[in-house]
């Protein structure tokens, strides 16, 4: 494999670690403050739909956004009333949530566009252009180095910086500030923070407005980035990638930067490549396919250091017994 | 404080639970600008006033009676098993090897058979994600939602690499042999002067399934092993200090919910199908978790339910066909019943118990 190949499979890393990346952050954002969230799938699946659908009405990218993100907002909302409000099954409202995205979508898209449930493809401004930075053509000829930031850290949507940028953002966040500090607080040990004074139910409400926010990013990017235009269940499965991604990280920031990256890794690999032939031993394009999963499961099993959720994850939270 | 009547718990909430998410599925097509009444119509015509329309929605439902029990075997153990999907996809590569590999001279001896295989398979896809539950402590919902993806990874493979005919395109095994063809409802009843069930798939699985309602019922309600089994789901520290395994009560459990799921395959594969097809369970694995919510995993309340999806299914089928109206619809509608029979639970709870606890204040 020669230079220009590997850029080229570390650049299509890049850009589908992204969704993963957003995804993952949102959900560490919501399990951080007790809310389990198996329903990331279906938030970003929603927010496709509704910001590739409101791109192709407008013709503009950045209200399609603003959409994706109401989009997957009200499912959180949803989500937290089940959750919060009436103390429900956080597992069983995430399951909802995922098929009512997968069904909705569907539904709408038909009625509106009448194209077997996908939006009208995204030209010009209905979709998020590369981004060329500074100096990016200059230094094209640098040997080695020039490449690589033409190729790999030039050339991407804002939303994959924003991406990046979120992950201090995110660690700024939950381990330097009082918010934060608070809503690890409430997913460890809600009935301390209600001591102190501060609302468990406003703080998770909080929480996962910042998880629909993320996957309403996560969303949007997918269909107006990524790809040009909304298709059914174009999510393919990326929410639980997320998923496994946080427990790989164990719900860390920085560890859920490397988790993706290597799951975008693999997914850059899967699609450039069918089958890996390694000396005569061939490794089927299925097994690399099924490799995020193999490797959570692993790492779920503890042989591999031990993922620990949040203490509260998973418990609605009672005020008095 | 006081509880609500044993009957209001098991009919009244569920039923105002699937009140609610019709109502809002009939808001829904309002939207669309479709008639709810014409599809409500369309929907009972298709799937009920023609024997052929029963025997798809009997085929529908011998589908999610099977996953329904599985998802309900797992709940009264206190998991949640979302593997469904997995366990079953396996469960139909058991019964595509049996079907194909083993000469059976007789349908009834090819339907043990497979049967045993089906269960088998699914079992064993549930057996890993039950032991890391049982011996690590890894969360069975996140283990299984991976070995659903495994399992399809899994199949990939063996249909695309090793079961696939020389020569032939589309990811599936060649047809079984004539002899392990089930009898079709159209087989058993139709006669020359009536023709019942014509072209639908509902076939002999169908009694399997009431059999596996009717077996589930004894297993969990009247042997040493279903009371240890609601015993653990109850109380685990309860459990374990009457001399219960946490981790056999686990596995086992598990292991019986994989088999059910695993089943369902008989169904789709030999009875339908007649091979193994890529998409063979069609997300039916996962309509057992609102079968088995809405039935508060009781044999009656999941077959109930399972008629009612089976409805929807077909009727859903039909819409698709005569109105602008897309299959999605069910997929919202089996989102809402289990957004209201199990996460919104409490929102239609609350206000009858307070309901019944004024009533009650007032005659006393």
């Amino acid at each position: 494999m020669d230079y220009a190949t590997l850029l080229q499979v570390l650049d299509s890393t890049v850009r589908l670690a992204t969704p993963l990346l957003l995804a993952c952050l949102a959900g560490l954002f919501s399990e951080r403050a007790g809310i389990v969230d198996i329903g990331l799938e279906g938030k970003m699946l929603a927010a496709a739909f509704f910001s590739a659908a409101i791109a192709a009405v407008t013709g503009s990218v950045w209200l399609g956004l603003l959409a994706g993100i109401a989009a997957s907002m009200v499912m959180s909302g949803i989500h937290g009333l089940a959750s919060i409000t009436f103390r429900g099954n956080q597992l069983i409202s995430g399951v909802a949530i995922n098929f009512l995205a997968s069904g909705i979508t569907v539904l709408i898209a038909q009625d509106w566009f009448s194209q077997g449930g996908r939006t009208p493809s995204l030209m010009g401004g209905g979709r998020f252009e590369s981004i060329t930075l500074p100096f990016a053509e200059a230094l094209r000829g640098v040997p080695v180095i020039g490449p690589l930031y033409y190729e790999l850290i030039s050339g991407h949507s804002i939303l994959v910086y924003v991406a990046f940028l979120m992950v201090p953002l995110t660690w700024w966040i939950l381990f330097r500030t009082r918010f934060g500090l608070r809503l690890r607080a409430v997913g460890e040990a809600p009935e301390a923070v209600d001591t102190a004074g501060v609302s468990v139910v406003g703080l998770r409400f909080a929480a996962i407005a910042i998880c629909g926010l993320l996957t309403g990013l996560a969303g949007a990017y997918l269909a107006t980035g990524l790809q040009a235009g909304f298709v059914r269940e174009m999510t393919a499965g990326r929410g639980y990638i997320a998923l496994a991604a946080l427990i790989f990280a164990k719900w860390r920031p920085w560890y859920a930067l490397y988790a993706c990256l290597l799951f975008g890794l693999l997914q850059a690999v899967a699609l450039r490549y069918q089958n890996i032939d390694l000396g005569g031993f061939i490794i089927p394009v299925q097994f690399m396919d099924a490799l995020p999963y193999i490797l959570t499961v692993v790492i779920l099993a503890g042989f591999v250091g031990k993922a620990i959720p949040p203490r509260a994850g998973g418990e609605p939270y009672v005020k008095e017994r | 404080m006081d509880k609500m009547p044993a009957w209001a718990d098991a009919v009244l909430v569920p039923l105002i639970s699937i009140l609610l998410a019709a109502i809002l599925s009939a808001l829904v097509i309002l939207a669309i600008g479709e008639s709810p009444v014409e599809a409500f119509k369309l929907m009972v015509d298709g799937a009920l006033m023609r024997s052929s329309g029963w025997g798809y929605t009997l085929y529908y439902t011998t589908n999610f009676i099977f996953t329904g029990l599985c998802v309900a075997v797992a709940f009264h153990a206190k998991m949640f098993n979302i593997g469904g999907e997995g366990q079953a996809m396996i469960g139909g590569l058991g019964v595509a090897l049996a079907c194909l590999f083993i000469p059976f001279p007789h349908w009834s001896v090819a339907l043990i058979v497979a049967t045993l295989a089906a269960a088998a398979f699914g079992a064993a896809w549930a057996f890993i994600p039950a032991l890391l539950q049982a011996k690590r402590g890894s969360h069975i919902v996140i283990t299984t939602i991976m070995f659903n993806f495994i399992a399809a990874a899994l199949l990939n493979y063996v249909l695309v690499n090793l079961l696939r005919p020389v020569g032939a395109m589309e990811p599936a095994t060649a047809g079984f042999p004539a002899a392990t063809h089930l009898p079709t409802f159209q087989d058993m009843f139709a006669s020359e002067g009536n023709p019942l069930f014509r072209g639908s798939p509902a076939n002999v699985t169908f009694f399997l399934a009431v059999a596996a309602c009717i077996a589930f019922w004894f297993l969990i309600w009247r042997t040493k092993l279903g009371y240890e089994i609601r015993a653990f789901g109850h109380s685990e520290s309860a459990a374990r200090y009457a001399g219960i395994s946490p981790v056999r009560i686990t596995v086992v459990a598990m292991l019986i919910s994989g088999g059910l799921a695993g089943m369902m395959a008989l169904n789709t594969t030999m009875g339908e199908a007649e091979r193994l097809v890529l998409n063979a369970t069609e997300g039916a694995g996962f309509i057992g978790i609102a079968v088995a919510l809405m039935g508060r995993s009781h044999p009656v309340g999941v077959f109930l339910a399972a008629l009612l999806f089976g409805f929807l299914y077909q009727g859903g089928a039909e819409l698709a066909l005569w109105t602008s109206i897309p299959r999605e619809l069910i997929t919202v509608i089996q989102a809402l019943v289990i957004l209201f029979t199990g996460a919104l639970d409490n929102m239609v709870r609350m206000p009858l118990e307070k309901l019944f606890l004024a009533t009650r204040r007032r005659s006393s």
